[in-house]
Protein backbone atom coordinates (compact mmCIF):
# COMPACT_ATOMS: atom_id res chain seq x y z
CA UNK A 1 0.00 0.00 0.00
CA UNK A 2 2.91 2.39 0.83
CA UNK A 3 4.26 4.17 -2.50
CA UNK A 4 7.86 3.61 -3.28
CA UNK A 5 9.46 6.66 -3.05
CA UNK A 6 12.73 7.38 -1.72
CA UNK A 7 12.66 10.11 0.77
CA UNK A 8 15.33 12.25 -0.79
CA UNK A 9 13.18 12.26 -3.94
CA UNK A 10 10.11 13.22 -2.31
CA UNK A 11 12.10 16.36 -0.35
CA UNK A 12 12.85 17.68 -3.17
CA UNK A 13 9.35 17.00 -4.96
CA UNK A 14 7.69 18.24 -2.12
CA UNK A 15 9.96 22.10 -2.47
CA UNK A 16 10.48 22.37 -6.13
CA UNK A 17 8.43 20.37 -8.43
CA UNK A 18 5.05 19.99 -6.23
CA UNK A 19 5.55 22.66 -4.37
CA UNK A 20 2.49 22.92 -1.99
CA UNK A 21 1.86 27.01 -2.83
CA UNK A 22 2.79 26.92 -6.95
CA UNK A 23 1.27 24.04 -7.79
CA UNK A 24 -1.91 23.03 -5.04
CA UNK A 25 -2.59 26.24 -4.01
CA UNK A 26 -2.53 25.90 -0.52
CA UNK A 27 -1.77 28.33 1.72
CA UNK A 28 -2.93 31.14 -0.40
CA UNK A 29 -4.88 33.51 2.13
CA UNK A 30 -1.60 34.05 4.32
CA UNK A 31 0.55 34.39 2.03
CA UNK A 32 -1.23 37.27 -0.36
CA UNK A 33 -1.43 39.22 2.58
CA UNK A 34 1.49 38.82 4.30
CA UNK A 35 3.98 38.42 1.46
CA UNK A 36 4.10 42.62 1.25
CA UNK A 37 7.10 42.21 4.16
CA UNK A 38 10.46 40.14 3.70
CA UNK A 39 10.50 39.68 7.62
CA UNK A 40 7.10 38.46 7.94
CA UNK A 41 7.66 36.27 5.41
CA UNK A 42 10.86 35.18 6.90
CA UNK A 43 9.21 34.53 10.34
CA UNK A 44 5.80 32.86 8.74
CA UNK A 45 7.48 30.57 6.67
CA UNK A 46 9.50 28.97 9.66
CA UNK A 47 6.27 28.91 11.96
CA UNK A 48 4.44 27.09 9.13
CA UNK A 49 7.63 24.97 8.36
CA UNK A 50 7.93 24.04 12.43
CA UNK A 51 4.11 23.46 13.26
CA UNK A 52 3.82 21.60 9.61
CA UNK A 53 6.12 19.16 10.57
CA UNK A 54 5.07 18.42 14.19
CA UNK A 55 1.21 17.85 12.93
CA UNK A 56 2.09 15.53 10.43
CA UNK A 57 3.22 13.58 12.30
CA UNK A 58 0.99 13.68 15.12
CA UNK A 59 -1.60 13.63 12.95
CA UNK A 60 0.09 10.41 10.86
CA UNK A 61 0.44 8.42 14.23
CA UNK A 62 -3.27 9.25 15.34
CA UNK A 63 -4.53 8.01 11.61
CA UNK A 64 -2.58 5.36 11.60
CA UNK A 65 -3.29 3.44 15.43
CA UNK A 66 -6.73 4.84 16.06
CA UNK A 67 -8.55 6.01 13.39
CA UNK A 68 -8.13 3.40 10.60
CA UNK A 69 -7.99 0.10 13.58
CA UNK A 70 -11.47 1.37 14.58
CA UNK A 71 -12.69 2.28 11.35
CA UNK A 72 -13.12 5.88 11.88
CA UNK A 73 -11.87 7.55 8.99
CA UNK A 74 -14.65 10.05 8.41
CA UNK A 75 -13.68 12.09 11.37
CA UNK A 76 -10.44 12.39 9.90
CA UNK A 77 -10.79 16.31 9.18
CA UNK A 78 -12.32 16.49 12.83
CA UNK A 79 -9.28 14.92 14.38
CA UNK A 80 -6.79 16.60 12.13
CA UNK A 81 -8.25 20.28 12.70
CA UNK A 82 -8.16 20.00 16.63
CA UNK A 83 -4.80 18.53 16.20
CA UNK A 84 -3.67 21.29 14.25
CA UNK A 85 -5.22 23.58 16.88
CA UNK A 86 -4.26 22.46 19.98
CA UNK A 87 -0.17 21.77 18.22
CA UNK A 88 -0.64 25.25 17.64
CA UNK A 89 -1.47 26.60 21.09
CA UNK A 90 0.17 24.54 22.85
CA UNK A 91 3.49 25.67 20.90
CA UNK A 92 2.74 29.50 21.24
CA UNK A 93 2.23 28.84 24.95
CA UNK A 94 5.86 26.71 25.13
CA UNK A 95 7.72 29.59 23.05
CA UNK A 96 6.11 32.24 25.32
CA UNK A 97 7.38 30.89 28.48
CA UNK A 98 11.12 29.62 27.18
CA UNK A 99 11.93 32.08 24.87
CA UNK A 100 10.31 35.79 24.60
CA UNK A 101 12.35 37.19 21.62
CA UNK A 102 11.59 34.55 19.68
CA UNK A 103 8.12 34.95 20.36
CA UNK A 104 8.26 37.89 19.00
CA UNK A 105 9.02 37.21 15.65
CA UNK A 106 7.28 33.79 15.82
CA UNK A 107 4.54 33.94 18.17
CA UNK A 108 2.45 36.84 16.32
CA UNK A 109 2.13 34.08 13.26
CA UNK A 110 1.41 31.47 14.77
CA UNK A 111 -2.61 32.17 15.41
CA UNK A 112 -2.72 32.62 11.51
CA UNK A 113 -1.16 29.20 10.82
CA UNK A 114 -4.21 27.17 12.56
CA UNK A 115 -6.11 28.33 9.22
CA UNK A 116 -3.07 28.02 6.68
CA UNK A 117 -4.97 25.47 4.06
CA UNK A 118 -1.72 23.95 3.67
CA UNK A 119 -1.34 22.49 7.45
CA UNK A 120 -4.20 20.17 6.84
CA UNK A 121 -3.68 19.85 3.08
CA UNK A 122 -0.57 18.17 4.15
CA UNK A 123 -2.39 16.05 6.46
CA UNK A 124 -5.04 14.72 4.16
CA UNK A 125 -2.69 14.45 1.25
CA UNK A 126 -0.60 11.65 3.39
CA UNK A 127 -3.73 10.33 4.05
CA UNK A 128 -4.77 9.65 0.56
CA UNK A 129 -1.29 8.84 -0.78
CA UNK A 130 -0.64 6.38 2.15
CA UNK A 131 2.47 7.77 2.86
CA UNK A 132 4.77 6.18 5.26
CA UNK A 133 5.97 7.76 8.73
CA UNK A 134 8.95 8.51 7.43
CA UNK A 135 7.82 9.45 3.65
CA UNK A 136 5.03 11.75 5.91
CA UNK A 137 7.97 13.40 7.89
CA UNK A 138 10.00 14.22 4.76
CA UNK A 139 6.75 15.38 3.19
CA UNK A 140 5.67 17.79 5.28
CA UNK A 141 8.80 19.23 6.06
CA UNK A 142 9.56 19.36 2.32
CA UNK A 143 6.21 21.05 1.81
CA UNK A 144 7.03 23.52 4.88
CA UNK A 145 10.35 24.58 3.10
CA UNK A 146 8.89 24.94 -0.07
CA UNK A 147 6.58 27.50 0.95
CA UNK A 148 8.90 29.18 2.63
CA UNK A 149 11.06 29.41 -0.63
CA UNK A 150 7.95 30.69 -2.37
CA UNK A 151 6.64 33.16 0.60
CA UNK A 152 10.21 34.82 0.42
CA UNK A 153 10.80 34.85 -2.90
CA UNK A 154 7.61 36.40 -3.96
CA UNK A 155 8.41 39.02 -0.89
CA UNK A 156 11.81 40.17 -2.80
CA UNK A 157 9.72 40.26 -5.90
CA UNK A 158 6.95 42.28 -4.39
CA UNK A 159 10.02 44.76 -2.75
CA UNK A 160 10.66 45.54 -6.62
CA UNK A 161 7.28 45.84 -7.68
CA UNK A 162 6.49 49.12 -4.78
CA UNK A 163 8.61 50.99 -7.62
CA UNK A 164 7.03 49.73 -11.07
CA UNK A 165 4.19 51.83 -12.29
CA UNK A 166 0.96 49.23 -12.15
CA UNK A 167 -2.36 50.28 -13.47
CA UNK A 168 -4.80 51.19 -10.54
CA UNK A 169 -6.80 48.24 -11.49
CA UNK A 170 -4.03 45.59 -11.43
CA UNK A 171 -2.18 47.16 -8.55
CA UNK A 172 -2.77 45.32 -5.26
CA UNK A 173 -3.85 41.41 -5.23
CA UNK A 174 -4.02 41.20 -8.87
CA UNK A 175 -0.35 41.77 -9.75
CA UNK A 176 0.57 39.43 -6.71
CA UNK A 177 -1.84 36.63 -8.41
CA UNK A 178 -0.20 37.17 -11.83
CA UNK A 179 3.68 37.43 -10.30
CA UNK A 180 3.10 34.42 -7.98
CA UNK A 181 1.99 32.61 -11.80
CA UNK A 182 5.18 33.77 -13.45
CA UNK A 183 6.53 32.15 -10.05
CA UNK A 184 4.90 28.54 -10.06
CA UNK A 185 6.03 28.70 -14.25
CA UNK A 186 9.46 28.76 -13.24
CA UNK A 187 9.14 26.31 -11.04
CA UNK A 188 7.96 23.93 -12.93
CA UNK A 189 10.28 24.32 -14.83
CA UNK A 190 11.64 21.93 -12.33
CA UNK A 191 9.65 18.98 -12.83
CA UNK A 192 11.98 17.75 -15.69
CA UNK A 193 14.22 17.14 -12.81
CA UNK A 194 12.15 14.37 -10.85
CA UNK A 195 8.63 13.40 -11.64
CA UNK A 196 6.57 12.01 -8.25
CA UNK A 197 3.00 12.92 -7.98
CA UNK B 1 -31.75 51.94 2.43
CA UNK B 2 -31.56 48.59 4.57
CA UNK B 3 -28.22 47.04 4.67
CA UNK B 4 -29.52 43.39 5.74
CA UNK B 5 -32.60 43.63 3.27
CA UNK B 6 -31.79 40.26 1.32
CA UNK B 7 -31.82 42.14 -1.90
CA UNK B 8 -28.73 44.07 -0.34
CA UNK B 9 -26.96 41.21 1.31
CA UNK B 10 -27.14 39.92 -2.25
CA UNK B 11 -25.55 42.61 -4.20
CA UNK B 12 -22.81 42.93 -1.36
CA UNK B 13 -21.89 39.39 -1.52
CA UNK B 14 -22.38 38.47 -5.15
CA UNK B 15 -20.19 42.16 -6.59
CA UNK B 16 -19.73 44.62 -3.82
CA UNK B 17 -17.94 42.35 -1.72
CA UNK B 18 -17.47 39.39 -3.59
CA UNK B 19 -15.47 37.06 -1.61
CA UNK B 20 -12.90 36.59 -4.14
CA UNK B 21 -12.15 39.46 -6.48
CA UNK B 22 -12.56 42.36 -2.93
CA UNK B 23 -11.75 40.04 -0.19
CA UNK B 24 -9.21 37.72 -1.53
CA UNK B 25 -10.38 34.83 1.13
CA UNK B 26 -10.53 31.15 0.48
CA UNK B 27 -9.36 30.94 -2.78
CA UNK B 28 -6.86 28.12 -1.96
CA UNK B 29 -9.18 25.23 -1.49
CA UNK B 30 -10.86 25.68 -4.43
CA UNK B 31 -8.52 26.91 -7.18
CA UNK B 32 -6.88 23.83 -7.39
CA UNK B 33 -10.00 22.25 -8.96
CA UNK B 34 -10.82 25.03 -11.59
CA UNK B 35 -9.36 23.27 -14.92
CA UNK B 36 -12.88 20.92 -14.94
CA UNK B 37 -16.44 22.84 -15.10
CA UNK B 38 -17.70 20.30 -13.39
CA UNK B 39 -15.34 19.44 -10.42
CA UNK B 40 -15.58 23.27 -9.88
CA UNK B 41 -19.70 23.37 -9.84
CA UNK B 42 -19.14 20.64 -7.67
CA UNK B 43 -17.31 22.43 -5.35
CA UNK B 44 -18.81 25.70 -4.74
CA UNK B 45 -21.70 23.85 -4.44
CA UNK B 46 -20.59 22.00 -1.33
CA UNK B 47 -19.22 25.62 -0.05
CA UNK B 48 -22.45 26.90 -0.89
CA UNK B 49 -23.91 24.42 1.23
CA UNK B 50 -21.15 24.39 4.05
CA UNK B 51 -21.69 27.90 4.35
CA UNK B 52 -25.30 28.23 4.83
CA UNK B 53 -25.54 25.49 7.36
CA UNK B 54 -23.07 26.98 9.33
CA UNK B 55 -24.13 30.01 9.47
CA UNK B 56 -27.56 28.50 10.34
CA UNK B 57 -25.91 26.51 13.06
CA UNK B 58 -23.92 29.50 14.43
CA UNK B 59 -27.11 31.72 14.60
CA UNK B 60 -28.98 29.56 15.96
CA UNK B 61 -26.12 28.96 19.09
CA UNK B 62 -24.97 32.86 18.96
CA UNK B 63 -26.24 33.34 22.94
CA UNK B 64 -24.89 29.90 24.19
CA UNK B 65 -21.57 29.31 22.73
CA UNK B 66 -18.60 31.51 25.05
CA UNK B 67 -16.88 34.11 23.58
CA UNK B 68 -13.74 32.53 24.26
CA UNK B 69 -14.01 28.95 22.64
CA UNK B 70 -16.55 30.19 19.94
CA UNK B 71 -13.83 29.75 17.15
CA UNK B 72 -13.02 26.21 17.57
CA UNK B 73 -16.49 25.58 18.12
CA UNK B 74 -17.28 27.32 14.89
CA UNK B 75 -14.28 25.34 13.25
CA UNK B 76 -15.89 22.06 14.61
CA UNK B 77 -19.18 22.92 13.13
CA UNK B 78 -17.72 23.56 9.74
CA UNK B 79 -15.82 20.20 10.10
CA UNK B 80 -19.06 18.47 10.46
CA UNK B 81 -20.80 19.90 7.70
CA UNK B 82 -17.87 19.42 5.62
CA UNK B 83 -18.14 15.43 6.64
CA UNK B 84 -21.77 15.33 5.52
CA UNK B 85 -20.32 16.70 1.82
CA UNK B 86 -17.69 14.53 1.70
CA UNK B 87 -19.99 11.53 2.40
CA UNK B 88 -22.66 12.35 -0.04
CA UNK B 89 -20.33 13.11 -2.44
CA UNK B 90 -18.57 9.19 -2.15
CA UNK B 91 -22.10 7.81 -2.08
CA UNK B 92 -23.84 9.52 -5.05
CA UNK B 93 -20.67 11.30 -7.56
CA UNK B 94 -17.62 8.77 -6.45
CA UNK B 95 -15.82 10.20 -9.65
CA UNK B 96 -15.70 13.66 -8.70
CA UNK B 97 -15.26 12.87 -5.23
CA UNK B 98 -12.10 10.99 -6.40
CA UNK B 99 -11.00 13.54 -8.39
CA UNK B 100 -11.51 16.41 -5.74
CA UNK B 101 -9.35 14.51 -3.25
CA UNK B 102 -8.39 16.48 -0.21
CA UNK B 103 -9.87 19.61 -1.52
CA UNK B 104 -13.66 18.75 0.06
CA UNK B 105 -11.83 18.68 3.15
CA UNK B 106 -9.96 21.65 2.93
CA UNK B 107 -13.55 23.98 2.77
CA UNK B 108 -12.85 23.65 6.99
CA UNK B 109 -10.51 25.80 6.34
CA UNK B 110 -11.70 28.05 3.85
CA UNK B 111 -11.49 31.65 5.05
CA UNK B 112 -14.81 32.85 4.14
CA UNK B 113 -16.93 30.08 5.84
CA UNK B 114 -15.45 31.36 9.08
CA UNK B 115 -15.50 34.95 7.80
CA UNK B 116 -18.97 35.00 7.30
CA UNK B 117 -20.00 32.58 10.66
CA UNK B 118 -18.12 35.58 12.49
CA UNK B 119 -19.00 38.17 10.48
CA UNK B 120 -22.26 38.18 9.90
CA UNK B 121 -23.90 35.22 11.43
CA UNK B 122 -22.55 35.76 14.94
CA UNK B 123 -25.08 38.70 14.84
CA UNK B 124 -27.98 38.07 13.03
CA UNK B 125 -31.22 35.56 12.56
CA UNK B 126 -31.03 32.04 11.41
CA UNK B 127 -32.78 32.70 8.39
CA UNK B 128 -31.22 35.85 6.74
CA UNK B 129 -27.82 34.40 7.82
CA UNK B 130 -28.76 31.22 5.78
CA UNK B 131 -29.55 33.59 2.43
CA UNK B 132 -25.68 35.41 3.31
CA UNK B 133 -24.37 32.07 3.26
CA UNK B 134 -25.84 31.18 0.13
CA UNK B 135 -25.00 34.35 -1.73
CA UNK B 136 -21.52 34.29 -0.50
CA UNK B 137 -21.30 30.88 -2.03
CA UNK B 138 -22.95 32.41 -5.37
CA UNK B 139 -20.37 35.32 -5.35
CA UNK B 140 -17.81 32.69 -5.00
CA UNK B 141 -19.52 30.13 -7.53
CA UNK B 142 -19.33 32.63 -10.41
CA UNK B 143 -15.94 33.82 -10.46
CA UNK B 144 -14.91 30.42 -10.22
CA UNK B 145 -16.89 28.98 -12.70
CA UNK B 146 -15.72 31.53 -15.20
CA UNK B 147 -11.93 30.44 -14.43
CA UNK B 148 -12.88 27.03 -14.81
CA UNK B 149 -14.82 27.97 -18.15
CA UNK B 150 -11.87 29.32 -19.82
CA UNK B 151 -9.09 26.71 -18.28
CA UNK B 152 -11.68 23.70 -19.72
CA UNK B 153 -12.28 25.01 -23.11
CA UNK B 154 -9.25 26.36 -23.68
CA UNK B 155 -7.21 23.00 -21.70
CA UNK B 156 -9.23 20.21 -22.92
CA UNK B 157 -11.49 22.12 -25.27
CA UNK B 158 -14.41 20.56 -24.18
CA UNK B 159 -17.12 22.15 -21.39
CA UNK B 160 -18.52 19.90 -18.90
CA UNK B 161 -16.81 17.56 -20.75
CA UNK B 162 -18.58 17.61 -23.91
CA UNK B 163 -15.49 18.44 -27.20
CA UNK B 164 -16.87 22.01 -27.94
CA UNK B 165 -14.19 23.03 -30.36
CA UNK B 166 -13.29 21.85 -33.34
CA UNK B 167 -10.86 18.52 -33.59
CA UNK B 168 -7.87 20.63 -35.54
CA UNK B 169 -7.79 22.75 -32.08
CA UNK B 170 -4.36 22.38 -29.95
CA UNK B 171 -5.15 22.18 -26.53
CA UNK B 172 -2.88 24.87 -24.77
CA UNK B 173 -1.22 22.91 -22.01
CA UNK B 174 -0.82 25.83 -19.66
CA UNK B 175 -4.69 26.24 -19.20
CA UNK B 176 -4.52 23.07 -17.96
CA UNK B 177 -1.99 23.64 -15.38
CA UNK B 178 -1.33 25.64 -11.96
CA UNK B 179 0.22 28.77 -13.78
CA UNK B 180 -3.06 29.48 -15.79
CA UNK B 181 -5.15 29.63 -13.04
CA UNK B 182 -3.29 32.42 -11.55
CA UNK B 183 -3.21 34.44 -14.51
CA UNK B 184 -6.99 34.16 -15.46
CA UNK B 185 -7.63 35.28 -11.84
CA UNK B 186 -5.20 38.29 -11.70
CA UNK B 187 -6.70 39.10 -15.12
CA UNK B 188 -10.01 38.84 -13.68
CA UNK B 189 -9.30 40.74 -10.77
CA UNK B 190 -7.74 43.73 -12.93
CA UNK B 191 -10.76 43.57 -14.87
CA UNK B 192 -13.48 43.82 -11.85
CA UNK B 193 -11.76 46.25 -9.75
CA UNK B 194 -10.96 49.27 -13.10
CA UNK B 195 -15.21 48.37 -13.67
CA UNK B 196 -15.81 49.34 -9.59
CA UNK B 197 -12.79 52.08 -9.62
CA UNK B 198 -15.05 53.76 -12.59
CA UNK B 199 -18.23 53.44 -11.06
CA UNK B 200 -16.70 54.80 -7.91
CA UNK B 201 -15.43 57.77 -10.20
CA UNK B 202 -18.87 58.29 -12.12
CA UNK B 203 -20.34 58.20 -8.85
CA UNK B 204 -18.20 60.61 -6.98
CA UNK B 205 -18.60 63.62 -9.91
CA UNK B 206 -22.06 64.56 -10.86
CA UNK B 207 -24.45 64.99 -7.52
CA UNK B 208 -27.60 64.60 -8.60
CA UNK B 209 -26.60 62.15 -10.88
CA UNK B 210 -25.64 59.77 -7.63
CA UNK B 211 -29.02 57.56 -8.37
CA UNK B 212 -28.03 57.02 -12.06
CA UNK B 213 -25.08 55.61 -10.96
CA UNK B 214 -25.65 53.01 -8.49
CA UNK B 215 -28.25 51.95 -11.39
CA UNK B 216 -25.66 51.57 -13.72
CA UNK B 217 -23.50 49.92 -11.35
CA UNK B 218 -26.02 47.10 -11.09
CA UNK B 219 -25.92 46.69 -15.01
CA UNK B 220 -22.50 44.19 -14.86
CA UNK B 221 -24.61 41.54 -13.18
CA UNK B 222 -27.42 41.89 -15.80
CA UNK B 223 -30.17 43.75 -13.39
CA UNK B 224 -31.47 41.86 -10.75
Amino acid sequence: MVPDINPVVLLFASIFTSNILLANFLGMCSFISISKDMKSSNGLGLAVTVVLTLTAMLNWVLLQYVLIPLDLLYLRYIIFIIVIAATVQILEMVIDRVSPALYMSLGIFLPLITVNCAILGVALFMQIRNYSFVQTVVFAFGSGLGWWLAIVTLAAIQKKLVKAPVPAGLSGPGITLITIGFMAMAFIGFSGMLSVQ
Amino acid sequence: MNEDSPVQILKSNVWYSNPIFIQILGICSTLAVTNNLSNTFTMTVGLMFVAAFTNITVSLLKGIIPRKVRMILQTLIIAFYVIIVDILLRAYLPEISKALGPYVGLIITNCIIMGRAEAFAQSHGPLISAWDGITSGLGYMWVLMLIAFVRELMGFGTLFGIAVLPAGFTPWTIMVMAPSAFFLLGTFIWVAKTIILKQEASSMQPKPGRKQASCSAMQPKGGK
